[in-house]
């Protein structure tokens, strides 16, 4: 039962093959034994997950219930959950009870999805190995000495080990996609403003976005169907009609004009990466696509780009973060100074600290317009390259990660290096465009992700795209060993 | 761009951050590192563009200025590390 998708779950549960509460129950009973090596969930729900399965199975009953209803799934740890502890990988809210839903949790628990817990991620979205979280990094399912990835590392390993049929993630510069790639699952990120960031914990406003991270494109649409839309609690929420994505699935790709950005193929892509990769493309051109070399000139500012933008606004948004309102307060402050700096230097790990001085540093007086400014700037840059590319071409792929998993511990005390593994999905988010990453062939038995990415709100066409890819594969289909 | 031990300690007082002082060392180590990545956007040419504001050159949506929220204030205190009365206490400010 745990192997079958949201779709074909939902036709079971329709047809009153299983009821949510034994599809609940059996889930619940893979967490508790398998999860102790993956360390994929912060927080387990039984209690609340048994009686969102029974309501379900109510709904279904009579006939009311919908494709996502008795389905159990993960939501990241950074979307608040009323009653729930809401950590966001990190010390300072291991104490949070959240006192109300994010909108996205509101809408999927509207659904009648099944919330099995929280999963594990890095620390406040900040890491690209879940390596950063306070409760300790998520193993790899396909290979427990290796990262999941990250920041939605414990999303991506549990919808890969079958613990939960799908997964809540977010991506800032790459969160919800590389997770993806090295756990084999498929991953979308929506144009930014698409789905709401409201009770989603900040990290970079103007970069975050959430998605769904489930198991085939079908899937993604079902979820992104009732998690996107406008929202009036979250001022960045793009009022735009939402399109029925299922309905797009089954386009042809016949004259689907592929481009290929030559700067995602060069340096640094490792050569079996690259290979399988280009199998994908191969596939592509079969399924009667066309294929394009284009040009993302100022690719290579986008990595730095980030580290000016992302870290400035996370500055900015962790200030919040005070020992005063919530979260973690030091014990016995001398004055008001000591409570803030203590609380906040006990409460933060090492990677959010990292990143809190570099934009406090970038956004200090007599530096402001050397970094911010010329980095709003080089972001403009990007973002113009990629409305050319879509002038010729109707949708980018590429990798989605330079190399397969790596090992733990391997990347982490090197944060420029770590930095790098985002190389490929940083400028999406720059430009705020949509991007997907699913499953290809793998590499010394490792997933690979191919990435997609589209022109705004062709959210549509990227799950059209990788649908009609994974009709014809079974890559998505692969279990790791032991699950 | 390199940082030294004194840079730090300035800007972990901006940020309010308590820095422990064995790793002050380490952190302008990675810092340093970070910023000579980020000082590769000096070389680009950037004469005549406008920075970005937002991805979809949206302005700030407003909404009519009438009460739309109730009063949560026991529900968010109850999740603060000290309140009394109502009120979120700190350490003494003024003297």
């Amino acid at each position: 039962m745990h192997n079958k998708t949201i779709v074909e779950l939902g036709a079971g549960l329709r047809a009153g093959e299983f009821s949510s509460m034994e599809l609940t129950r059996d889930l619940l009973a893979r967490i508790e034994t398998l999860d102790p090596a993956l360390n994929s969930f912060v927080t387990v729900t039984p209690e609340f997950a048994l009686a969102a399965a029974e309501a379900a199975d109510a709904r279904i009953r009579s006939g009311e219930g919908g494709p996502l209803t008795g389905i159990p799934m993960v939501q990241k740890d950074i979307f608040c959950t009323k009653g729930v502890k809401t950590s966001c990988g990190s010390r300072m809210l291991d104490n949070f009870i959240s006192p109300y839903d994010a909108t996205v949790v509101e809408r999927l628990n509207a659904a009648g999805m099944v919330m099995l817990g929280k999963a594990n991620m890095d620390e406040f979205a900040m890491g690209s190995s879940n390596e950063t979280s306070f409760y300790g990094p998520v193993h790899n399912p396909w290979d427990r000495e290796r990262v999941p990835g990250g920041s939605s590392g414990g999303s991506a390993a549990a919808v890969a080990a079958r613990l939960a049929v799908a997964a809540t993630g977010t991506d800032t510069g790459g969160s919800i996609r590389q997770p993806a790639a090295l756990c084999g699952i498929t991953g979308l990120k929506p144009t930014y403003g698409r789905v709401s960031r409201f009770g989603m914990i900040a990290f970079a406003s103007s970069l975050d976005q959430a998605g769904p991270m489930t198991r085939s494109a079908e899937d993604a649409a079902l979820m992104l169907q009732v998690m996107a839309g406008f929202d009036p609690k979250d001022s960045t929420s793009v009022d735009e009609p939402v399109l029925d994505y299922a309905a797009a699935l089954n386009e042809s790709l016949a004259g689907l004009k592929i481009g290929l950005p030559q700067e995602y193929f060069g340096e640094g892509l490792d050569t079996a990466v690259a290979a399988s990769v280009e199998g994908a493309i191969a596939e592509y051109k079969r399924l009667g696509a066309e294929v394009v070399e284009i040009n993302l000139p100022n690719s290579a500012l986008a990595v730095p780009t980030y580290y000016v933008v992302a870290p400035a606004e996370c500055s900015s948004n962790l200030s919040r973060f005070d020992g005063v309102r919530f979260g973690y307060r030091c014990s016995e402050p001398r004055d008001l100074e000591d409570l803030y700096k203590r609380s906040r230097g006990e409460g933060f790990g090492d990677e959010v600290k990292r990143r809190i001085m570099i934009g406090t540093y970038a956004l200090s007086a007599g530096y402001y317009d050397a970094y911010y400014l010329q980095a709003q700037k080089t972001r403009q840059l990007i973002s113009d390259d990629f409305i050319q590319a879509f002038k010729k071409v109707d949708v980018i792929m590429g990798p989605t990660s330079p190399g397969i998993a790596f090992k733990l511990g391997e990347k982490v005390d090197d944060p420029v290096t770590m930095y790098l593994n985002d190389i490929y999905t940083i400028a999406t988010n720059l430009a705020g465009l949509p991007g997907m990453s699913l499953p290809v062939a793998p590499v010394n038995g490792l997933p690979v992700g191919l990435q997609l990415i589209g022109n705004y709100f062709a959210e549509a066409k990227l799950l059209n795209v990788a649908h009609q890819f994974q009709k014809v594969t079974d890559w998505h289909r692969a279990v790791p060993a032991g699950f | 761009m390199s940082l030294d031990r004194s840079d730090i300690e300035k800007i972990a007082h901006l940020a309010r951050l308590a820095v422990d002082q064995d790793r002050l060392e380490s952190y302008a180590n990675d810092l340093s590192n970070i910023l000579t990545l980020v000082g590769q956007l000096e070389a680009a040419d950037t004469d005549n563009v406008p920075p970005m504001a937002h991805p979809l050159h949206m302005v700030q949506r407003l909404r009519p200025d009438s009460v739309s929220e109730q009063n949560h204030r026991e529900e968010y205190q109850a999740v603060a590390p000290l309140v009394e009365g109502g009120l979120y206490l700190v350490p003494k400010v003024i003297e």
